[in-house]
């Protein structure tokens, strides 16, 4: 708990600004050193975490790549390689504007086999689940209609329930089968045997049926813009 | 000015007598919100451990040059720092378990405890005893986060750090990895621990 | 951006994923509430609007701030959290002098409040942009004071009944905080 009960008032001014002066403290401290100790302060802070960044940036920066490039040849089965499209003022274009953040930006990843030809896009997306967001990378073929893979990238559901949308193999591997889009979720042992079904996980149907949510909004969301199929790829 | 306690006794307040979680209900925010496995709990004390005593080590360096009116916002300056190092840490060597912890690390900021040690201890000792006391602290929430965790994870899942321990037939109760089970399995230790109290006041009565 | 609807956020940090009761965000406050409801709604209050203020700055200093030195983040964030809430105290003080006296213990209370850093460091990890944000921060500060009023309320009705003496205090608290998140649990299958 932040303790105030110390009769001065405190001043909390943030490193390097000027001090607030709503109400002065007078007592054998001047307020110039007031400030100057917090921003020297903050200016060493500053350096140090500038320092280990620089050390650890391209171990995260490495390590989140590789995590994305595993996921989606894993979601995108049969590619030897990918081009990242961006969702530029609602054109697709493997460029970004100059100067421009890519975190800004929507991505779809369009997966290509050895000879040059596609075989589906993969997309990221995030939704509310049981516990928390549950983000998940989904490949599909958007000129068959199926879905090709589908990965859990981030998940704080239940542990020993909720987690089995990654931790169950029979679970996963429906959506690897390449089920017809958009995707129903059905009670185990109840579906009807249609193509589009996914069987929920017992005990789990809410996170279950989260993953079914994501991947056909994020379908819904893309199709319009794959009408076109898919973007050609500069590349010969 | 120093106090009439001994090293020793600074080191060992903190584990069980003055124990953070149990007894000064302090730092409840990561205590319950992480401690749905032991691996989790783990994780969260080995950082939240490395905070409290680079930030008690640093402060207590630094007393003499902190004013007394803007200490607050010094000790705070010093905690966000470590904390930073330690999840920018977390991040590039132990990624898997950065991602289980989230947001939580972070919060490790916020966390009375800490403050709390600048606040009472670090900033009037010197450095051999503010780190003790901060070794001495981080031990108890150890100790309590490992208690919660085990609870809930034997008791919820059947493992302990991922190790099964009963049959394929154990039922586990679900309700305690949940966010109420961690509510519940506080309120029980301190119960139990309350229920103890009592019987050792009645005895030492009778 | 994120990809949930706004109505999904709000109603998520709301009732679903409360941001007491199943995100543990705020349980200095929450633990602590004396046993009268008045107390408490202006409690969450006090909450709501600075948690509101918070949402504002985050999002000025995620975008145009922080966005070359992201690793400042939690420095920043927490400075300019504990200034917001010096200055709201003084301007509360200053022009409202009667609001001050009923809302003026707890604002200290609300800088080292984990609600607070922890709607900021959420809103960041999820990439909400400034509207979504917003409802984040509403959604969350009436979940709060929901989870406040309900213990609140609890706490007065149970002061009449007969309590054994080492339940008193924190580890009733508790058990009953439990018991409101196995209730809460029920909306989960509403979004």
């Amino acid at each position: 708990m932040n303790d105030k009960s110390s009769a001065d008032t405190l001043v909390v001014t943030p490193p390097g600004a000027e001090p607030a002066s709503q109400e002065p403290v007078e007592k054998n401290v001047s307020t110039f050193r007031l400030v100057a100790t917090l921003a020297v302060a903050g200016i060493l802070a500053g350096m140090l975490i500038a320092m280990v960044n620089e050390h650890t940036k391209p171990i995260i920066d490495a390590y989140r790549a590789e995590q994305l490039r595993i996921a989606v040849y894993e979601v995108l089965p049969g590619a030897a390689r990918y081009t990242t499209f961006y969702l530029v003022d609602g054109e697709l274009n493997p460029t970004l504007p100059d100067g421009a953040k890519e975190v800004e930006y929507k991505r779809v990843y369009v997966g290509f086999n050895e000879e040059g030809g596609p075989v589906g896009v993969a997309v990221s997306r995030g939704e509310s689940g049981f516990q928390d967001v549950v983000m998940i990378i989904l490949g599909f073929d958007p000129v068959g209609g199926k879905l090709t893979g589908m990965k859990v990238l981030e998940s704080k559901e239940t542990p020993g329930l909720g987690d089995k949308i990654f931790k169950d193999k029979a679970f996963v591997d429906q959506f690897f089968a390449g089920p017809e889009l958009p995707l129903v979720s059905v009670k185990a042992g109840s579906g009807k045997g249609e193509p589009n079904e996914i069987d929920s996980i017992t005990g789990a149907t809410i996170s279950s049926k989260t993953v079914t949510r994501i991947i056909n909004n994020a379908v819904a969301e893309w199709m319009p813009l794959l009408q076109q199929g898919i973007p050609e790829d500069e590349q010969p | 000015m120093p106090r009439e306690t001994t090293p020793a006794q600074d080191l060992i307040r903190g584990i069980w007598e003055e124990n953070p979680v149990l007894i000064q209900m302090l730092g409840l925010c990561p205590a319950l919100a992480v401690t749905n496995t032991v691996k989790n709990a783990l994780a969260m004390s080995a950082a939240t451990f490395f905070v409290i005593c680079c930030s008690s080590v640093l402060v207590s360096s630094c007393k003499r040059f902190i004013p007394r009116e803007v200490r607050i916002s010094a000790y705070i300056l010093v905690i966000a720092t470590f904390v930073t190092l330690a999840d920018m840490m977390l991040q590039a060597y132990a990624p898997v378990q950065h991602k289980e912890l989230g947001a939580f690390i972070a919060l490790i900021v916020v966390n009375c405890m800490i403050l709390g040690r600048q606040e009472a201890f670090s900033s009037k000792n010197t450095v051999l005893r503010s780190l003790l006391d901060a070794i001495g602290t981080g031990i108890g929430f150890t100790i309590a986060l490992l208690m919660l965790g085990g609870f809930r994870e034997i008791l919820g899942i059947g493992t302990f750090f991922d190790i099964p321990l009963f049959g394929s037939n154990f039922e586990p109760w679900v309700v305690f990895v949940l966010p109420a089970g961690g509510f519940l399995t506080l309120g029980f230790i301190i119960l139990g621990m309350g229920y103890f109290e009592e019987r050792k006041k009645a005895g030492n009565a009778a | 951006m994120s990809d949930q609807t706004l109505f999904s956020i709000f109603f998520s940090a709301m009732i679903v994923n409360n941001f007491t009761l199943a995100l543990f965000l705020g349980l200095c406050p929450f633990m602590g509430v004396s046993a009268r409801v008045e107390t408490a709604i202006r409690m969450g209050l006090a909450n709501i609007f600075v948690l509101v203020l918070t949402s504002l700055s985050a999002w000025v200093l995620n975008t145009y701030i922080l966005v070359n030195a992201p690793y400042l983040r939690i420095i920043s964030f927490i400075i300019v959290i504990a200034s917001l809430v010096q200055i709201v105290e003084m301007v509360i003080k200053k022009v409202s002098p009667v609001l001050f006296k009923q809302l003026g213990i707890y604002l200290p209370l609300i800088t080292t409040n984990c609600a607070i850093f922890g709607l900021a460091i959420f809103q960041t990890n999820r990439s909400y942009d400034f509207l979504q944000g917003l409802t984040f921060a509403v959604g969350a500060g009436l979940g709060l004071t929901l989870a406040l009023v309900l213990m609140a309320s609890i706490r007065e009705t149970s002061e009449l009944s007969d309590i054994p003496a080492i339940a008193k205090g924190t580890g009733l608290t508790l058990i009953i905080a439990g018991s409101l998140s196995l209730a809460f649990m029920g909306f989960a299958g509403l979004l």
